[in-house]
């Protein structure tokens, strides 16, 4: 054992939960619990296991696609942003998100869900035969257990700071909560729980935003407090003029660019395309929620209707974050320019610990307990997605393909639930890697940078170019990676200077570049499959009619892919003009 | 929704041949019955509980919040009664797939 037994003493606990905040927490664990028992009494074999059996409706497969990102990075790391930033955080939703589900909606569902794909490996497979799918599958596999890590750090850590809890004491417990759900259930559990955790998330941080608006006087109390803090600021303490805190556009104080068209340009291509794109359309943890619902159409539309909460979460964790750092003192203090003691960490308050102090300084108990419960669920939501996930590439996609073929269902079944086992106990472990980082933001974007970026290249070639050929599959990934590996290396030895975020960002586009330009190469001198196997796998050789659902176009308006999908541009486009 | 088939006036869950409603299973109801659980206890915290108006700026947020939470549980709960959802009694299975190896379906599916 690896794991350094730290000494079991009291400790003070950042925030003072009453016996009736501990009801609430204990209410939403025997929920949790209680639907993997009743999920159990429903799974027949592992179609249902791993996928539901594609029958759940659109919208809650919608929330649950929302919910499996509504994780720790979202509302620590979100609220942090807006504390430190102010409203130029919601790019991260309105330009880093929404276009990119939109775009997974209406273009690249129907190759996912119409190909009856378990998993998005599997879907390389059937494009590009043996080779890209190996490496895929892999690295989607080892992926996953270090995210997943990261979400088990940041729960034990909020665990911690709530209950003062040792960390170790604290990562099995979480371990252990996670595991008993998704075991006892499978992807059914794990899906209901996760719409069940959006609306207890919700439920929680809309009274703190209101609250705290209301102690700040309002909206605008709250842009006066901000604009008085910013010109009082210290030089040296270097807050961002209040001006930019308080307008979406040109957002530098976000980007680190000077100019405000680099950062226009910045926002809009770097985070906007490779980044975001990649991530959300190629990132199964999501998709495989779109792929359990019960149509094609429901399936488009899954993606389309969490755009819809996705568009407003910012209102409930930036704003927090904002009051958050006009009213607390330990935050008003961070921001001009010192370094006050406590913290989540126990090592000084952070950016990180905006939303927490805040819980503190505004909710009495009762409240208190509900917004514990949120947040726990929120990470719980994270890493049981993570797991999840794991899973069914596993035991699919390399056990079954590679190891053990021609066994009967009951059997694959079996080998998911060992994996799902063998992973949470290895996140306890990745875990450990997690909490080394400063700033575990960073090294989830580097992570981000070395899987989904060439990972969304090849998908986006293979999609478009019927040449693409199955040597080019794989080439592209295995170079599109290491390029990723290779910048990041060297932004850690100091030959490329750039601030936090930005060695991750150049790295994540210089595996997308890379992986472009080899595909195309390769294909060029290797051969591609005949193009009578491409059907429903590349766009020009797909009957339109395949695309589409039959029976959508009978719904009303609100239940078809297009309108729904033209509605939420329109509604982000007048979001980004009004702020 | 296309699980939303018109309320048909509560048909019970044990009639042989036909399909059955998902009941308790049904997340309409779970989530009815958690929001609707906190609701209470919130609302009752509210009323009896310590007011802590430094906090909150004068807002009894127990209060408010408790009540909230008891419309959107009240919302769900009409929801699921209304609309029930109808489940099969036959699921079609799965088809086995040529491109994959395995796995063969050696058992009928369980009910």
């Amino acid at each position: 054992m690896s794991l350094q037994l730290a000494p079991v003493v009291p400790m003070a606990t950042l925030i003072d939960a009453s016996w009736l905040d501990y009801l609430l927490v204990a209410i939403y664990f025997a929920f949790v619990l209680g639907i993997g028992v009743m999920a159990r009494r429903s799974v027949s074999d592992s179609i249902d296991f791993f996928l539901s059996g594609r029958s759940l409706p659109a919208w809650v497969t919608g929330l649950a696609f929302i919910s499996a990102n509504l994780g720790a990075v979202e509302i620590m790391g979100m609220s942090a942003n807006g504390a430190e930033f102010g409203i130029p955080t919601v790019h991260y939703f309105w330009v880093g998100a929404v276009p990119a589900m939109l775009f997974l909606g209406v273009v690249m569902m129907p190759f996912y869900y119409g190909s009856k794909v378990r998993s998005v490996p599997e879907f390389m497979f059937r494009r590009f035969g043996t080779g890209a799918h190996l490496v895929n599958a892999i690295s989607f596999a080892v992926a996953q257990l270090l995210i997943a890590g990261v979400n088990l750090a940041l729960l034990a850590g909020i665990v911690h700071a709530l209950l003062g809890w040792p960390i170790w004491i604290a990562l099995v417990v979480a371990g252990a909560v996670v595991l008993s759900y998704i075991t006892l259930g499978g992807l059914s559990a794990a899906i209901y729980n996760e719409v069940l955790q959006f609306f207890i998330i919700i439920a929680s941080l809309l009274p703190l935003t209101l609250i705290g608006l209301h102690r700040v006087g309002g909206w605008d109390g709250l842009n006066d407090k901000i604009t008085a803090a910013a010109d009082g600021a210290p030089a040296e303490a270097a807050v961002a003029p209040a001006a930019q805190q308080l307008e979406s556009w040109p957002g530098q104080a976000l980007s680190g660019f000077d100019s405000p068209y680099l950062s226009v340009i910045g926002i809009v291509f770097g985070l906007g395309f490779v980044l975001s794109f990649g991530y959300w359309t190629t990132n199964f943890v999501e998709v495989q929620r779109a792929m359990a619902s019960n149509s094609m159409s429901a399936a488009r539309r899954t993606p389309i209707i969490g755009s819809f909460p996705k568009m407003f979460i910012p209102f409930i964790v930036i704003v927090p974050g904002m009051v958050s750092a006009v009213l607390v003192q330990e935050m008003i203090d961070l921001k001009n320019g010192g370094s006050p003691a406590g913290g989540a960490s126990g090592d000084g308050v952070t950016y990180n610990d905006a939303l927490l102090l805040l819980m503190r300084d505004v909710l009495p108990n009762g409240l208190l307990g509900l917004a514990i419960a949120g947040l726990l669920a929120a990470f719980m939501a994270g890493m049981a997605a993570n797991i999840s996930a794991f899973n069914t590439v596993f035991s699919y996609d390399l056990w079954q393909r590679y190891i053990r073929k021609d066994h009967a269902d009951d059997y694959y079944l079996r080998i998911g639930r060992i994996a799902t086992v063998a992973a949470t106990f290895i996140a306890i472990f990745t875990a450990r890697i997690a909490l080394g980082y400063d700033n575990v933001m960073d090294y989830l974007q580097t992570l981000f940078g070395f899987f989904n970026a060439p990972l969304f290249a090849t998908f986006i070639l293979g999609m478009f170019w019927k040449r693409m050929t199955p040597t080019a599959g794989w080439v592209g990934l295995v170079f599109g990676t290491l390029s990723a590996v290779a910048v990041d290396r060297l932004a850690a030895a100091g030959v490329i200077d750039l601030p936090g975020q930005g060695a991750a960002f150049v790295a994540a586009s210089t595996a997308f570049v890379v992986d472009i330009v080899l595909s195309v190469l390769v294909s060029l001198v290797t051969r591609p499959k005949p193009v009578s196997e491409l059907k429903g796998l590349v766009y020009s050789e797909t009957p339109r009619e395949d695309l589409v659902d039959p029976d959508e176009a009978a719904n009303p308006w609100y239940q078809r892919t297009i309108p729904l999908a033209a509605v939420a541009l329109a509604m982000v486009i007048v979001l980004n003009a009004a702020f | 929704m296309s699980h939303d088939t018109p309320a048909s006036g509560g048909t019970s869950s044990t009639g042989g041949t036909g399909s059955h409603q998902a009941g308790a299973f049904d997340i309409r109801n779970i989530i009815g019955a958690l929001l609707g659980l906190y609701g209470v206890i919130l609302t009752l915290a509210g009323l009896l509980g310590e007011h802590e108006p430094a906090k909150t700026g004068g807002v009894n947020a127990n209060l408010w919040t408790g009540l909230g939470l008891l419309v959107v549980a009240a919302a769900f709960l009409l929801w699921a009664r209304l609309r029930p959802i109808i489940v099969p009694e036959d699921v079609d299975p799965p088809d086995d797939d040529p491109t994959r190896p395995a796995p063969k379906r050696t058992r009928p599916p369980a009910t």
